[in-house]
């Protein structure tokens, strides 16, 4: 089993301070989702967790089976296990999506033992065909003129091929019809299994009615409020967040961000 | 400011050399009437690039014998991986200046297509040498350059490919440059006529670190009504050379003339390219890729000039350059009065990998005439951080993100070199000059 610690964290963009002391903790064979409403915090966790350049850790810890996350460069992260499905990812000109995937995988084995071209080529296929993606999306460049959902999709290809230990996807519901969601939940209920951890990030229940989470936590102003199992997402979704908001004395105001 | 340009050579040295490379008469004439001319002739100025204290003119040796290869065998190996060994095809390799190897299929002969050094040409075929040599492309007068070239012309190729050929294979060069005191003054005409359709592509290649002397180099070429031509070219000469480069298109009716230029040379490098569509209807898609380095300052003028109706100009550009480099883009869509109907669109992109390094692009439409479109497109940046992040995340390394975010850049001019082993040489150029 591994786990990943996040412990009283606080990050802040250009000065502003968007968590004010996270803790979470995940542990492979765990889905978590964190839900809340817009501009709290959200997505900030999930960069900060992969390293994003713009968002600096003030204070706290993340850890990964003890080892300091955060003394580690972006890459050295993703060789460690950790993955994150980006709302936005980039779209980069004259690199092909299997090139792309490829260097990614080769970059977590040792020189001399490269992913064998079959090998890649047979898994690739299997996987674009379970995310129902046209042939023509492994030979296109990197996201580029994609559109959202096929973002979204290459997303989940991505992840499905570098197996990660713990993956955090970040709204990759944002944009999908009904069926391209089913497709995205078909791929990470795959992943599903001992070896497997995974945070969602969402403002909605929607996803987690194909995924099924564990735990799921709520997050306002910059802090987890609130945990509890799948059932707490059902609620959310029917009576919103004014009951919280209540319960915990917090007035409804959201920190401003920009993602 | 001016510099004097004082020459080595006398006209009786130019005459006397082409004499000695058993040139047609005229040709003799030609060059002592480019010579006499040389003195008056103001030096070309790119824009956006000083030149008026580069030497263009010192050179230690007008030309050098150097040996003919019976063999592809005979070959540095950098250079024979640039063709298929087992079966040339139609090839012309020139050893420093002198005209070293020449394959071209009984078949190809047969139907009429010429493939033959430039001294050859002026002799065995000098009706038609004459017709294009330039008169119509590149003039002897533009300025002090072009008149050099016609003067002291050491070197090239003449191409010419007949009414309704169709070659598949690409017709293939190699400028191999392997000694020190050797200047190029080469001249390449290529002709294709009517409904003709072919690929040229030519390679200059150093095996030598450095360079004493001088590259003039002029290209022209012809596309014949409903022709179809791509020329590509990889330029990877040695530091030390001071480069002169101009590349020109003509074309006729309803004819395509493409250019996939990697223009990699290690030297100080003044390049032109400019396409003049005359027929209706015809086109340019003029690509070019650049990497400076070190110290190096080049100029890259692309032009597209619309005379035809309905004629369409592509111009992409797309630079690296890195430590202290400076590169100028300029990119000129020109369509003149009566060009009704035309097209000009033009894209520079250029990636600056160093806080000294300079990138310039400087984008020009230059309209004439109410019923046309244009557009151009320029960006100069940095590699974007959020690029790098998102590759990154995936495990790869900042060294190799880097890289494949640069070979990326390049990639969609990279990728229309026809020939593979053209295409290898040019990404190991690339990879060697952006570590």
């Amino acid at each position: 089993m591994s786990t990943l610690e996040i412990k009283g964290l606080h990050v802040e963009i250009e000065g502003k301070e968007i968590l004010k002391g996270v803790d979470l903790t995940i542990n492979t064979n765990e889905i978590h989702a964190i839900m809340g409403p817009n501009g709290t915090g959200k997505s900030t966790l999930a960069q900060a967790i992969m390293g994003h350049p713009r968002y600096e850790v003030t204070a706290g810890t993340i850890t990964l089976d003890g080892e300091d996350v955060l003394e580690m460069e972006v890459d050295e992260r993703a060789r460690a296990g950790i993955f994150l499905a980006m709302q936005y990812p980039s779209e980069v000109n004259g690199v092909t999506n299997a090139d792309f995937l490829r260097s990614s995988i080769n970059a977590k084995r040792e020189e001399g033992d490269e992913i064998p071209l079959m090998s890649f080529i047979r898994e690739l296929d299997a996987k674009m065909e379970t995310l129902e993606m046209d042939e023509d999306m492994a030979t296109r460049y990197l996201n580029e003129g994609f559109s959202g959902g096929e973002k979204k999709r290459n997303e989940i290809l991505q992840l499905m091929m570098l197996k990660p230990k713990f993956a955090v996807l970040d709204e990759i519901d944002s944009g999908l019809d009904i069926d391209a969601l089913k497709v995205v939940a078909k791929g990470v209920n795959e992943l599903r299994g001992e070896d497997f951890g995974c945070l969602i990030i969402t403002h909605y229940q929607r996803l987690l009615d194909y995924i099924t989470p564990d735990k799921v936590h709520v997050m306002i102003q910059g802090k987890v409020v609130q945990s509890g199992g799948a059932e707490l997402a059902l609620k959310l979704e029917e009576q919103g967040y004014d009951w919280l908001h209540e319960e915990l004395g917090i007035e409804a105001e959201t920190v401003e961000q920009e993602a | 400011m001016t510099v004097e340009t004082k020459l080595a050579l006398t006209e009786q040295d130019v005459r006397s050399y082409s004499e000695k490379m058993n040139e047609a008469a005229w040709m003799t004439d030609f060059r002592a009437d480019a010579f006499a001319k040389l003195e008056q002739l103001p030096m070309p100025k790119p824009d956006k690039t000083r030149i008026d204290r580069w030497n263009f003119t010192d050179f230690p040796i007008h030309a050098v014998e150097s040996s003919v290869y019976s063999s592809l065998d005979e070959l540095p190996a950098k250079a024979r991986e640039l063709f298929d060994a087992e079966k040339p095809g139609s090839l012309y390799i020139q050893h420093n200046n002198t005209p070293a190897f020449l394959s071209l299929s009984d078949d190809l002969k047969a139907k009429g297509v010429i493939l033959t050094d430039i001294f050859t040409a002026t002799r065995e075929h000098g009706e038609l040498v004459k017709k294009y040599y330039m008169t119509n492309g590149v003039k002897v007068d533009e300025h002090k350059l072009t008149a050099l070239n016609a003067a002291f012309m050491n070197g090239g190729v003449f191409v010419y490919v007949p009414k309704n050929v169709v070659i598949e294979e690409p017709i293939q060069a190699l400028f191999l440059h392997d000694d020190e005191q050797v200047s190029l003054f080469n001249h390449i005409i290529v002709v294709a006529e009517a409904n003709s359709s072919f690929t040229y592509i030519e390679n200059y290649m150093s095996t030598v670190a450095n360079a004493k002397g001088q590259a003039n180099i002029v290209s022209e070429v012809f596309t014949g009504d409903n022709s179809n031509v791509t020329y590509g070219a990889v330029d990877v000469l040695s530091e030390g050379f001071t480069t002169y480069v101009n590349r020109r298109g003509v074309t006729g009716r309803d004819s395509q003339l493409n250019w996939v230029l990697g223009l990699m040379n290690d030297g100080n490098t003044i390049a032109e390219n400019i396409t003049h569509l005359v027929g209706d209807n015809s086109g340019a898609d003029m690509k070019t890729v650049v990497v400076g380095t070190g110290k190096q300052r080049q100029n890259f003028t692309t032009e597209i000039i619309s005379w035809g109706k309905n004629t369409n100009g592509m111009i992409l550009k797309h630079a690296v350059v890195k430590d202290e480099s400076t590169a100028i883009f300029n990119g000129i869509g020109k369509i003149t009065k009566g060009a009704v109907g035309s097209n000009a669109e033009q894209e520079s992109r250029m990636l600056m990998l160093s806080p000294r390094a300079r990138a310039d692009a400087n984008p020009i439409l230059l309209i004439d005439e109410d019923e046309v479109t244009a557009g151009h497109a320029a960006t100069v940046g940095r590699v974007d951080p959020i690029e790098m992040f998102y590759l990154m995340s995936r495990g790869i390394t900042k060294t190799e993100a880097e890289r494949l975010i640069i070979h990326g850049f390049l990639a969609p001019v990279v990728d229309k070199l026809k020939v593979e082993g053209v295409k290898k040489l040019l990404t190991e150029v690339i990879e060697r000059k952006v570590r």
